[in-house]
This record gives structure tokens, sequence and C-alpha cells, in this order.
């Protein structure tokens, strides 16, 4: 297949980025969208030229280090999955496509299209866990858990944190990777008995970073890689507003 | 001169020496906890479990990841689930029996002592990562589920839907970033470790390098910990992730510190089959599939036909053939190697006819698609994003991919290294598994190692660390380590070949996939050395980076990893050919019994080979730990 790319190239992160266009020759459709990179970085690498800097590592779907907006879609056209999953055998002969880095002003781009995420990790750092120390736990077993209430916590803990949905949002809201965590240990036993406080305290810190805030668009949802639903914005709308009562 | 070296196992009965060893550990008082500094490098299973609990007791942790979040390390792929002992299913299972599983499992190649702890200590560990609100699989009634795994009859597997490794990482991962906001632990992502320091002959910091801007920074510590993780992307083409790498272990080793079975490397049954030169991985699908799917190939060579197509009496479900009371479920060593055996036979299937049919036609005529929807749903839909191909209307295929590390640094009781003050942790080490390692035990031993070892042993280290001021990082040892790694950055840059890191790392992948991957024998691992060798002159002369070293600079990372493998991989194959028999993974063409089976040579080679670096790569020394079984009789593994 003959394909067009239209990449973001950005040196550092104050700098000015644009678009630069690169053509590919003899890519597979069986080949993933970052094994045709891979093979335009090779191209590139062998000019003499700087290959395109992008963020990946398991590329089995789960590490959530990869993530580029493909035609202005957060990992590309396919439902449901990461860039890494994706492959070419979702586009035509002879396509052009644009590809550019999760954009928001909570990550700034380091080059290219890697961008930075730890704010990822401070809301986190805020109050995502359950104040447990190593050894202090009792035995698994003394506290039931409904197959219903674990699976259910099962849906929000699957965030993998990629950030498709602050780069798909228009106002490039945490919402949804917030409330997936604060969800995910609220309805657990083991975790209800700090809600409160952790879902004050994540909120309040991802109010503090540069996160927009949530409008109910819905967006976040359609692009997730792991299905997270809104209903858990709403559920941390619920968290919030009972411990602020 | 070769050494035997020990191990510093503490006596007395089995089930009495970790008990003991706890009893007996010297203990700091929490004053002096916080005038002494750790640095965990890795933030997988085994690094952030270590990270957290260290901090937890009040030492000052510094934390280090290649990756861009520690939420990201690789623990986070495995997905079948993780073992313990805790008999909920009342089915004859013991602490005493998940030892010999593992130790058989290994094929009687792991120490007695290590191995029993492992299945000791695991039952606490589902307690803490349940009140850690981990989400494993649940009975109706609010019970935990447990499901059965490869290489044992009972039920012990614990399970997080296909995702048990990412649940327990956020576990250990929420636990590290709440001690970020205590101040106890200090975090470096995009950071990657470029060598060890010592100072009189201990571990007391690291060289690393801020891997967005290029800078190199000094750490000092009262010790070092590696959690680093396995090297089986040496292999280029594994279930690794793209950044997996062994720098960090080899680079210690290069300071002093022995690495143990370095050949040692599972190659998992169940992967997906490579589709082209272009590919990067091979996705692992999980072997709890093995349950229920059944593996096959046409009884035929070349045989074209659509598996559909092939009627019952053409095809040979080998494995229900040769091992009849395992089946399916034989352990991965022996099922890897059995499918090799028959893609090398010309009935592989595929385009390039290098995979074995896994096919649940059976299964879904017996149980209804709706149950096997339920059981393996993710990984059908994970299968058909790759492949394009929807598995409950066709077999999917599988092929044996390179996987995990068995070998790595070697680790006494204490899992220190033979550096004072370096410890080795998780995959890194070699400790449990022998020559292989039982499914869903990984994680398991990634977390044991983490949570319950090492914060006992460390804190017995440091207790003679108290009077020790902070390192200091202006020493004349942190100077050297710096511009040394700083003079080989500027090497590669300098070196302005012709070759990518990328295509020097797929040339050494297939030469050890070939020559020391599921059998080896003397004629071909003489044969890899040489071209080993001679790719390691080529890597030398032509290499290519483009870029600078003061800059972030992807290519610059993977020709310092590259670098490293090419030195490893020749240890790897003098490793195996040191060892003149078949045991587990390591399946030496020359020993083998009539009907193909390893045969293992326990009077010659009962020991863990330690190897010490001497300044050349082609002359390691050869150290023996031996193996000493006080407590079990090593058998003939049987799976038949």
């Amino acid at each position: 297949m003959k394909i067009h790319l239209n990449v973001w190239r950005q040196k550092h992160k104050d700098s000015k980025g644009a678009i630069v266009k690169y053509s590919l020759n003899e890519v597979a459709p069986e080949m993933s969208f970052l094994e045709m990179l891979d093979m335009l970085n090779l191209k590139l690498a062998k000019k003499g030229e700087r290959p395109i800097e992008f963020d990946h590592d398991c590329r089995e779907g789960i590490c959530g280090q990869c993530g580029l907006m493909i035609n202005g879609i957060a990992h590309g056209p396919l439902k449901n999955t990461t860039t890494c999953q994706l492959h070419m055998r979702s586009f035509k002969d002879g396509d052009t496509i644009y590809i550019e880095p999760f954009k928001a002003k909570a990550f700034p781009v380091i080059r290219d299209l890697k961008v930075d995420r730890s704010a990822f990790d401070a809301i986190i750092a805020a109050g995502g866990y359950v104040s447990v120390n190593t050894g202090q736990a009792p035995e698994a077993n003394s506290v039931m858990v409904t197959h219903d209430e674990a699976e259910s916590a099962f849906d929000s803990a699957a965030c993998i944190g990629c950030g498709a949905c602050v780069a798909t949002c228009k106002n490039a809201s945490a919402a949804l990777f917030t409330s997936a965590k604060i969800s995910h240990l609220a309805k657990l036993p083991q975790g209800k008995k700090e809600s409160e406080q952790r879902t004050v305290n994540m909120v309040n810190r991802m109010e503090n970073l540069e996160f927009g805030h949530c409008t109910n668009t819905e967006a976040c949802e359609v692009e997730c890689p792991q299905e997270i639903s809104v209903l858990n914005i709403a559920r941390m709308n619920f968290e919030y507003n009972k411990a602020k009562l | 001169m070769a050494k035997t070296i020990k191990a510093n196992i503490p006596a007395g009965e089995l089930n009495q020496k970790w008990a003991s060893y706890k009893a007996q550990a010297k203990l700091v008082s929490p004053n002096n906890r916080k005038k002494l500094e750790v640095i965990v490098v890795g933030t997988g299973l085994a690094g952030a479990s270590a990270a957290a609990s260290l901090a937890e007791m009040g030492y000052n942790v510094k934390s280090f990841c290649f990756q861009d979040s520690p939420r990201r390390a690789h623990s986070v792929a495995a997905q079948g689930g993780v073992n313990a002992m805790k008999n909920y299913q009342n089915d004859g299972d013991s602490i005493y029996r998940m030892f010999i599983d593992t130790l058989k499992g290994g094929d009687f190649r792991s120490r007695e002592a290590n191995t029993y702890r492992l299945a000791e200590c695991s039952a606490s560990l589902i307690d803490q990562a349940v009140a850690q609100g981990v989400p494993f699989g649940r009975e109706y009634s609010g019970y935990l589920k447990n499901r059965s795994f490869g290489g044992v009859q009972v039920s012990r597997t614990f399970y997080a839907r296909g995702q048990t490794g990412q649940q327990l990482l956020l576990g250990a991962y929420q636990a590290l970033m709440r001690q970020t906001e205590t101040g106890k632990i200090k975090l470096y992502s995009r950071h990657e470790m470029l060598d060890l320091v010592l100072i009189d002959g201990k571990a007391k910091g690291i060289i690393a390098r801020h891997l967005d801007t290029g800078k190199i920074e000094r750490h000092g510590a009262h010790l070092v910990v590696l959690a680093t993780g396995g090297f089986g992307k040496i292999y280029y083409l594994s279930t690794l992730a793209m950044g997996c790498n062994a720098s960090a272990i080899w680079r210690a080793h290069k300071k002093g510190a022995y690495m143990a079975n370095p050949s040692w490397t599972q190659i998992h049954p169940t992967s997906l089959p490579q589709s082209g030169p272009y590919q990067s991985k091979l996705t692992l699908m999980s072997e709890s599939l093995r349950n229920d799917g059944r593996i096959w190939v046409p009884k035929a060579k070349n045989d074209q036909r659509s598996p559909n197509q092939i009627p019952e009496n053409e095809r040979d479900y080998y494995l229900e053939r040769k091992y009849p009371s395992f089946g399916n479920l034989a352990p991965r060593d022996i099922a890897s190697r059995s499918a090799k055996e028959q893609i090398d036979a010309g009935k592989g299937v595929g385009t390039l006819q290098n995979a074995v049919y896994l096919d649940f036609a059976h299964a879904i005529a017996e149980y209804g698609k709706d149950v096997i929807e339920q059981r393996y749903g993710n990984l059908f839909t994970m299968y058909q994003k790759i492949t394009g191909i929807n598995a409950y209307e066709e077999p999917m295929k599988i092929s044996p991919s390179a996987h995990f590390s068995m070998g790595g640094l070697w680790v006494d009781y204490d899992l220190m290294t033979t550096i004072p003050g370096l410890f080795a942790i998780g995959e890194s080490n070699f400790s449990d598994h022998g020559a292989n390692r039982l499914g869903a035990n990984s994680l398991l031993q990634a977390c044991v190692d983490g949570y319950y070892i090492a914060p006992y042993t460390i804190q017995n280290y440091l207790a003679d660390e108290i009077n020790t001021p902070k390192t200091n990082i202006n020493h004349p040892a942190f100077e050297e380590a710096e511009l040394n790694a700083r003079q080989q950055l500027q090497q590669f840059v300098n070196c302005k070949g012709s070759k990518t890191a990328e295509e020097f790392h797929k040339e050494l992948g297939k030469i050890l996939y070939d020559k020391c991957g599921l059998s080896r024998s003397e004629s071909g691992l003489k044969q890899a050395i040489n071209t080993i060798q001679q790719l390691r002159d080529e890597f030398n002369e032509n290499l290519l980076v483009p870029g600078d070293v003061e800059d972030i600079n992807s290519e610059l990372e993977k020709a310092g990893r590259v670098y490293d493998y090419m030195e490893l991989a020749e240890l790897m194959c003098k490793d195996a050919l040191s060892r003149d028999e078949s045991c587990g993974a390591h399946f030496r063409e020359e020993y083998q019994t009539e009907d193909g089976e390893a045969l293992r040579n326990d009077q010659d080679y009962a020991y863990t080979s330690a190897w010490e670096w001497t300044g050349n790569p082609s002359e390691p020394l050869l150290n023996k730990e031996e193996l000493v079984f006080e407590f079990v009789k090593p058998i003939q593994r049987s799976y038949k």
C-alpha cells in the first residue's frame, strides 16, 4: 500500500511545531500502525534525519503509553482500540493520514508526538489509593465483595491512563480519568471508608492542574480504548456532593 | 579462579527457615530510618511494592523508571493470574504442595529454601492486594474465585479477568504514589540507569540519564535495589515491551555482580505468530486459553487447506497424544518445544508456516459460545484486533515466543547480589523458578520479593549502615562512572555508520532464537558465539545513531540497550554450552531420552551457574552454587 503521512514535528516544548509530509510505498496491511511509523523512522534515520519521537511500550494495548491523534481521532478510527493495536488494514491504498500528539494544556509536548502526562500521576498521588500499608491487610475472604461489585469495580479500574479522554475533550477535562479511579475504589468495601476525603482531594488536584471542566459532551467515552463509562463521572459528582454537604 | 559460592540459607527445617530469619534479622529504629536512603530502579510489581513498603517503614526512597509513568512497567501486561496457597477450593493444596509444584516445574534447578519461601508468603499477597482494592474475580456468594493453570493439578490461581498484572500493578503503583505525596518517595520517571556506582566495594548509587533532556545525573544512596525485570527482548521478537532491557543488570554485572543461568529463557507457547519482517513484537495470548482450547496441526506436511476443511482424522492433537494426563495443559517448556517439533517437521500453519492451531470448536460445542465468551471474551477480541480473524469461527494460530528470563543476577537468600548493598528482586534475579517458571508464579514472585522479603532483608543490611553519612555524589567513583557513561554515549553518536540499533537487534535476536532458543546444540552454540562476536564488531564500527547525546533521543536509548545485549548474548550461548544436560527450558539436543524428553544430569549439573565478568565478554568465569536437595529427592519430571 502507498500511504501519505502528515506528521506533527516539534523540537521542544516551547518551540513552534508544524506538519511535515512523508510518503511510504511498501506498507503491508498486516502491519500495526506503530510498525508503519517504525518503517518511516528507519527511512529517516538512513537519510541522516531525526526520526519521529513517539511514545509506546507494550504494544499490546495495556500499558497506556502510546497515544496519537490519527486523522483527528484519539487512537484512530477503530472503536475501543489503542494506537498500538490499530493495524494498517484499517486504511486504504493511497490514503492520507494526519498524525498529531495528544494536545492539552496539561499535556505539554516533549518532542514531536511525545507528550508529558505526569499530571495524571499527580491526580493519583492526591488520593487514588486505599490507605493500607504492607502487612496491615486482614484475611482476603473476611470481607465479602459480591460478584457484581467486583465486576463493576473492575470496569472502572480497567483505565490504562493513556489520556485519550483528555485529548478528545474540547475542554481537555480529566473527569473521566479521575472519576474512574474514584468509582473503582468507592465501589469496593475496602475503598469506601475514605471515599469522601479521596474524592475531594483528587477533584481539587485535578482543578489545580491545567485540565478544563467537564461539560458532559461524553466524547471521552466514545474514544476510550477501555470503554470506561461516563457514569463514572456521575458517580464522582455524587461522591463529591456527598462529601461537601 | 572459579569459586563455589554460598547462598547464606538459614539452618533448620524448611518450614522454619524464613521464620527464624525474620526472628533474628536486625532492625533499624524509626528515628534512624529517616536518615537512610534507598534507590529502587524499576517500578513494576517488584520495584513499586518494594519502594512503597520501604517508604511506609520510614526510609527515603528514590524510585526510577524509564517509562513516562510508573504504572506502565511491563508487569502491567500479565494476563492470566497470580498463584497463592489459600486452599479456598479444598482441593488438597498446601504450602508444601505449591513448593513441590514450583520445584518440579523448574526441573529441580532452583533453591529449595527460596522456592519454599515463595509458596509460604503467597497467601499474604492476596490479602494485601484485596485490601488495596484489586478487583479479583468473585463467586456470586462474594468469595474469591480460582482457576487452574498449566503444570499443576489444583486451582490456586487468582485473577482479575485477563488483566491480573494490570490490576496488581495499579495496587502497587497507587501505594507508591501515596508515598510520593508524603515525600518519602521521590519519583524519577523517564530516567534510565546507565551505571552502578561502587564506593569501597559497596553499591552506593547510580548514574542515570533523563530521557526527556539527555541530561546525565548522579544519584547516591545507602544501597541500590534493581527491579528491572527480564531481558527476553534480547530475542527481538518477544512478548515483552519494546523498552524492556538488560542494561541495568548487565552494567551491574560488569561492576561485579554475578549473572546466574542467563540462557534459561521461557519461550511461551501461546503467542501470536510473526506475520512479516516488519514485525516489532509478538503478542501473548493468555495460557488460560489452554484450559479449553485444543492444540493441533494437520497430519500431512504443507497442508494448505483452511483449518475447518481438515477432517478430524487428519488432525494431530499432539499434546493430548504425547502427554495424556496433562494434555493441552502440559507445562510451558514442553508445550513450546512440541510446537517447534511440529513446525520444524513442516506441519506449521499460516502463511509463514510458523504456527499451530488452538481450536475452540469442541469447547463451543460442549459449553456454548456464551460460556466461552464469558471466559475468554477479551482475548478473542484482542485476537481479532490483531489478526482480523474471528476465533469463534476458526481456530487461532499461535506460536512460541520468548517470554520470561528465569536467569538473572545471582542473589543469596537475602536477595543480595555478590556486590554488598546491591539487591535484585523480581524477574531481574534468578532465584525461584529454576529452569522453567510455572504460569502465574511470575506476578507472585515479583510481589513477594517486593512486599515481604526485601523489606526484611534490606533492613537487616541497613542496620549496619546507620552511622554511614549520606553518599557524596562528588566522590571520584561517581565522576569516573559518569565520564565512562558519557563517553560511551558519545561514541555511539560519533560512529556514524549505516545500520540502526534496531537492525542489529533484529539480527542478534534471530541468531539467538535459532541457536539458543527452544533447542540448543554444541555446534549451533559455537557457531552462534562466532556470529555474535562478528556482529558485535560490526556494531562497534557501523552503528548509526542520528541526533545528540544531550537531547531526547530514542535511537540513542536503543543503541545502549543493544550494545549490552550483544555482550549478554554471548554469555547466554556460553552458559548453554557449559551445561551438558537438558533441564526445563534448556534443551540440549545431545541430551534427550529415547522419546525426545529432556535428559537431566543431577550428578554433574545440580548447580547454579554464576558467571563472573572478567573484563572480556568472551572470557567469562564460571562459579558454581551447588544445589543441595536436603528435603526433596529430585525425580524425573513427567507429565505423561
